[in-house]
């Protein structure tokens, strides 16, 4: 039976055009919408199927304002069975500040006997890209962590877990309790049901405060890079434009 | 000193790898003259040796080649290959750890930086002061930047891909001297290492980052088999297929295929973007193509007007066509 514990952040949905808060501390997702990264979307996905495989239970964290409810019920509709929320403005939060929240979260369910086999985020935010926070977590804690993997397993108090490496497809296999970042593409993740979002509608989540003021990140700014004007040359319609597609590879010489 | 993370493959450092090298001597000039050290961890690959290696960092400008070796290092770790990384940077007196954006080079950073007590920034574009270090780097995939204060020392941030060329110094350097060494490596950084590898399939992303020519499709391809035209005029003009999250995430392609902000990075000299309309997250995958053309019905889609080349249409209409007509003058 292997508890899983999976980590999730609300980002303003990037699938669209990106604009700026106007401090410049964050990106503003009041006309974009929010979502979490198609890697935590994963990652819930693989704590689900882990805990169904075990007989454990998955739960669902998130460090963010009181907004963030909604992924944490996004994430119990699809099969996690608790969530907490530490409540905190995300964009004070620097990676070691995340790492250390989400570390004492664990530390104190241990504490109280709910203790996690395996705790599961995504490589990387799809707002602040820090790529480290998994591994944070994991030296706080004390587990080994691997990384960047996109299947996870669990058998025998062993988890297994499978990426793709620079040279190929890639399993590392190590004892629990451990900590694994998830990539997108190893598996589907799947839709609520209806029955999945009214079960997670009664869930009480626990919501936390959290356990030291931020050092924040270093960020000064952000800013967006300044738009490319568009000198695009169009060939042509349909496909009459053919003969202009095949004058351009010629003229590149990429023609065989 | 700057210290530079080396990955590399059986022809000898990895292109990014050469890119974040070059970075570090803008950032040696910057600091007047500062010496560039690099490091790489276990057995050299089939085809290429240490001393091959070091005759080709030299030319970029390195000066010394630590090399981690040791039974440690037989299988890859994270945390193993961060040791190594610690132990030469403790040798070099090295103020800058750098390495790579890639996969490899963020997790060995993140580990880096935990164990040096240090933050960590991935994905930089640019500095701007040395006093106090101030760096630009990519966040939302590169549709946004952020400028950090990096004063830490060390200084441990990852460069983004195909920001700055691959250029050897001007005039090459002598080759590097190599320094091997056996940093001690713990058991517990030894538990999260690879057990078992596979061969690669032949369609390998590495295909796609190497190919001169690479058509991607997104959800405009309608369908799993809606690949047929696509995979043609990959063929004809001796390219391979890439394509958007979307097809991936739907199934209709494997992962590996995918470009973008969770995909490869490609740079190829002619990408044809069909039916994809250029999200961000694709964009930052594709946008250090030299030539893109855009195949889209709707002419105002982002891919479109990025593009340099645009046919407005169905991509199931203009493929075939351009496939017929390259098979005509062939």
């Amino acid at each position: 039976m292997t508890d899983v514990l999976v980590c999730v952040k609300r980002v303003p949905s990037s699938a669209g055009k990106v604009t700026l808060t106007e401090d410049g501390q964050g990106v503003d997702g009041r006309t974009t919408g929010f979502t979490v990264s198609a890697h935590e979307e994963c990652a819930v996905e693989l704590a689900v199927q882990v805990a169904a495989a075990t007989g454990g239970s998955a739960t669902v964290l998130s460090l963010g304002t009181p907004d963030a409810v909604e992924q944490l019920r996004n994430a119990l509709g699809v099969g996690c069975t608790a969530a907490v929320l530490v409540d905190g403005e995300p964009s004070s939060y620097g990676p070691a500040d995340v790492a250390r929240e989400i570390a004492a979260v664990v530390e104190a369910h241990e504490a109280e006997g709910r203790a996690y086999g395996l705790i599961l985020l995504g490589n990387d935010a799809a707002d602040s890209g820090d790529f480290q926070v998994g591994i944070r977590v994991a030296y706080a804690l004390g587990r080994p962590v691997v990384n960047g993997v996109s299947k996870v397993t669990v058998a025998d108090d062993e988890v297994t877990a499978q990426g793709s490496g620079p040279d190929g497809p890639e399993t590392f296999r190590l004892p629990l309790p451990a900590v694994a970042t998830i990539l997108e593409g190893g598996v589907e993740p799947r839709y609520p049901t209806v029955p999945g979002r009214m079960k997670a509608k009664k869930v009480v989540i626990e919501e936390r405060p959290p356990v030291a003021d931020p050092a924040g990140s270093r960020r000064i700014k952000m800013f967006l890079p300044p738009p490319t004007p568009s000198n695009v040359v169009v060939l042509g319609e349909g496909p009459a434009a053919a003969g202009a597609v095949v004058d351009l590879f010629e003229k590149l010489g990429v023609s065989k | 000193m700057i210290l530079v993370v080396i990955e590399v493959d059986g022809t000898g450092a990895v292109e990014v790898s050469r890119e974040t090298v070059a970075f570090g001597r803008e950032l040696s000039k910057a600091g007047g003259g500062v010496p560039i050290d690099a490091v790489v961890v276990g057995a050299m690959p089939e085809g290429l040796t240490v001393d091959a290696l070091a005759a080709q960092l030299g030319t970029y400008g390195v000066r010394t080649l630590h090399h981690a070796v040791g039974d440690a290092f037989a299988d890859y770790s994270g945390a193993a290959w961060a040791a190594a990384v610690v132990a030469a940077r403790a040798a070099a007196g090295s103020v800058v750890v750098t390495a790579a954006g890639s996969s490899r080079g963020n997790e060995i950073l993140a580990h880096v930086a935990v164990r040096t007590d240090a933050p960590f920034a991935a994905n930089v574009v640019s500095f701007s002061s040395l006093a106090p270090f101030t760096v630009t780097r990519q966040v939302v995939g590169g549709a946004a930047l952020e400028e950090v204060r990096l004063d830490h020392r060390p200084a441990v941030f990852s460069v983004a891909g195909h920001v700055v060329e691959a250029t050897p110094a001007d005039p090459p350097g002598a080759p590097a001297t190599v320094a091997p060494f056996t940093p001690e490596v713990s058991d517990a950084d030894l538990v999260a290492r690879v057990v078992s590898r596979e061969a690669p399939p032949p369609d390998e992303s590495g295909k796609l980052k190497s190919a001169r020519v690479v058509v991607g499709a997104g959800r405009g391809a309608g369908g799993a088999g809606g690949f047929g035209p696509v995979e043609e005029l990959a063929e004809l003009l001796d390219g391979t297929v890439g394509v958007s999250r979307v097809v991936t995430s739907l199934g209709w392609r494997p992962h590996h295929e995918q470009v973008g902000q969770t995909g490869s990075r490609i740079s190829p000299e002619l990408y044809i973007a069909c039916g994809i309309s250029g999200a961000i997250q694709h964009w930052a995958g594709c946008s250090s193509s030299k030539t893109i053309l855009a195949i889209n019905t709707d002419p105002e889609a982002p891919m479109m007007t990025k593009a340099n080349y645009a046919v407005v249409g169905d991509m199931h209409e203009v493929l075939p066509a351009i496939n017929e007509e390259l098979r005509s003058r062939a």
